[in-house]
């Protein structure tokens, strides 16, 4: 056994003492970019700790993880963290259900396009943020008009995406599939869905963060538990530690949401070549 | 239904006209919004106070055109989205193209970007709260930090796939990496920054209206949740309409200034 792919897991057992003058560059590469983090993280602590940060305005880390400790012991951060994730993304999956169907009708069907082309044209680049308080007047201030709030902001992106995505085809596949005798709807669910597949989760991907971006707004604006909520709570009451700890949860959150969806990008489109580099 | 003009008749008009008419025509689906809106409203189905009369939605509009509380708000949400937007870009593309020629700067700004990336920004809005108070600049600090990372993003994928022979051969024709940077990389990386900026743009405003109304005494963010709170729904509709018209504006006008600039792009 050579020493040729130096993995992650060859650190340990240390090993004869033989060529060290090369590590992988990716090795380094990690260490470096892991040390950013640390040094971050102690700038930080011992900065708002020796005075060179005002203690109010950056609490130390460390009074910040306690904080997060405490509250996770107690519940607290579960609950918060469920809401916000139940919220972000029933919203999220609705806005799919509806969006990708729709923007594959809206490719097939000449009066369904014409329908809804000029309001998804009109309504993408609108901030859709602005109609929270028509959502409120509608749908009350509970769970129901938040995910409704985050689906109609979800769903532009998802449904533009697919529907770009299902109409530039090439025109080749789906003759060969023809001239094999393939029926329509297997045409559809054969070819045209998985050409359009990577388009339709670009769509998804843009979607995810903005419907995340408006759940916590929402949170903000109508109560109701939540890690929004719970941090406009802390910052009127001046509560420093608190803001900051539930800006750890939602980097740890968005970090966990976003990257899951990379990773199912990564499994659904095994077999096309942007995933073989 | 509104008189159309005959539109598919070939030279029934001057092109101008045609071409109006065939706008008008595209935009139908959205006359036909309001007027399913209309009906709704006039066969009693749903309350005047859930979705007003158009008709007074229209009058508060003007009312509040005329007094010049709307363009007054605008124009404060404006002053704040474009500096925050501003701000990014200019720092973002710089980030961007330093990420993509330095492998130092790469490795210390990359695990940042891929932290804060993901990250809702809105969340941010208690943060600023706290550290610039009630004011402006914790609004232009908000909207900075939401629309850099895609701006680098963006910035740093475009420089980073530039076709590495047209680096060597500018190269090899004596250009300086400044020359090199100026010449080549930015014009190549041009679409992607675009890209990164519009995504930004997008941002900006959803930031500027949601920081608006949690946090603030002006602008039409506050204008609007004032009137809802006060239970002026004609108004408010009218200023979320308004808002909205605004948003769409931006990115056309975002969108013309983009083929401007790609002009040089296959035909």
């Amino acid at each position: 056994m050579t020493m040729s792919h130096v993995g992650p897991a060859t650190k340990g057992a240390a090993p004869a003492p033989a060529p060290r003058r090369h590590i992988a560059p990716r090795t380094v590469d990690t260490l470096v970019q892991v040390s950013v983090i640390v040094a971050l993280a102690a700038f930080w602590e011992f900065g708002a700790r020796f005075g060179a940060l005002n203690p109010f305005l950056l609490p130390p880390l460390s009074t910040v993880l306690v904080r997060l400790w405490t509250d996770l012991l107690s519940g607290v951060v579960l609950v918060d963290l469920g809401l916000t994730l139940y919220r972000a993304l029933s919203g999220f999956l609705i806005a799919a259900l509806i969006g990708i169907p729709l923007g594959i009708v809206m490719s097939r069907s000449k009066a369904v396009r014409w329908f809804f082309d000029p309001l998804i044209s009109v309504g993408f680049p609108m901030p859709k943020i602005a109609f929270l308080p028509i959502f409120i007047l509608w749908f009350d201030i509970y769970d129901t008009s938040k995910i409704i709030m985050v689906a109609f902001s979800c769903f532009f992106p998802i449904v533009a995406a697919t529907y770009a995505g299902t109409t530039a085809l090439d025109k080749w596949p789906i003759w060969s599939a023809r001239s094999f005798g393939a029926r329509e709807h297997e045409i559809l669910w054969e070819v045209h869905l998985p050409m359009a597949l990577p388009q339709i989760l670009t769509g998804l991907q843009v979607a995810l963060p903005v419907g995340m971006i408006t759940t916590v707004v929402t949170e903000m604006l109508m109560g109701g538990r939540g890690i929004g909520g719970a941090m406009i709570t802390a910052g009127r009451f001046a509560d420093s530690v608190g803001v900051f700890a539930g800006i750890v949860e939602v980097i740890i959150l968005g970090f966990v949401v976003v990257k899951s969806l990379e990773y199912l990008r990564a499994r659904l489109l095994i077999w096309h070549p942007e995933t073989r580099r | 239904m509104a008189a159309t003009a005959p539109a598919p008749m070939p030279s029934a008009g001057s092109p101008r006209l045609y071409h109006l008419a065939g706008t008008l025509l595209r935009y139908a689906p959205v006359a036909v919004l309001f007027i399913v809106w209309d009906l709704l409203g006039r066969t009693g189905l749903i309350s005047r106070q859930m979705l007003p009369d158009l008709a007074d939605i229209f009058s508060a509009f003007t009312t509040m055109l005329l007094s010049g509380d709307l363009l007054y708000n605008s124009a404060r949400s404006i002053s704040r989205a474009a500096t925050g937007l501003g701000l990014a870009v200019v720092i973002g593309i710089g980030a961007g193209l330093l990420m993509a020629s330095f492998r130092p700067v790469r490795l210390i700004v990359n695990p940042i970007v891929q932290l804060f990336y993901p990250m809702p920004k809105s969340a941010l809005i208690p943060v600023v709260m706290i550290w610039l108070g009630l004011g402006d600049s914790s609004k232009i600090l908000l909207i900075f930090l939401g629309c850099l990372l895609p701006v680098v993003v963006g910035t740093y994928n475009g420089a980073k796939g530039v076709n590495p022979f047209l680096l060597w051969s500018a190269a090899s024709l004596g250009a300086s990496r400044a020359q090199v940077m100026r010449e080549v990389v930015l014009p190549a990386a041009m679409p992607d920054i675009l890209n990164g900026c519009r995504t930004a743009l997008a941002f900006s405003f959803i930031l500027m209206v949601s920081s608006e109304f949690v946090i603030a005494t002006d602008g039409v963010g506050y204008m609007i949740s004032s009137l809802g709170d006060g239970g002026l729904y004609p108004a408010m509709f009218a200023a979320i309409f308004f808002v909205a018209a605004i948003g769409f504006a931006a990115d056309r006008l975002y969108a013309a200034l983009v083929r401007r600039l790609l002009r040089w792009r296959e035909a």
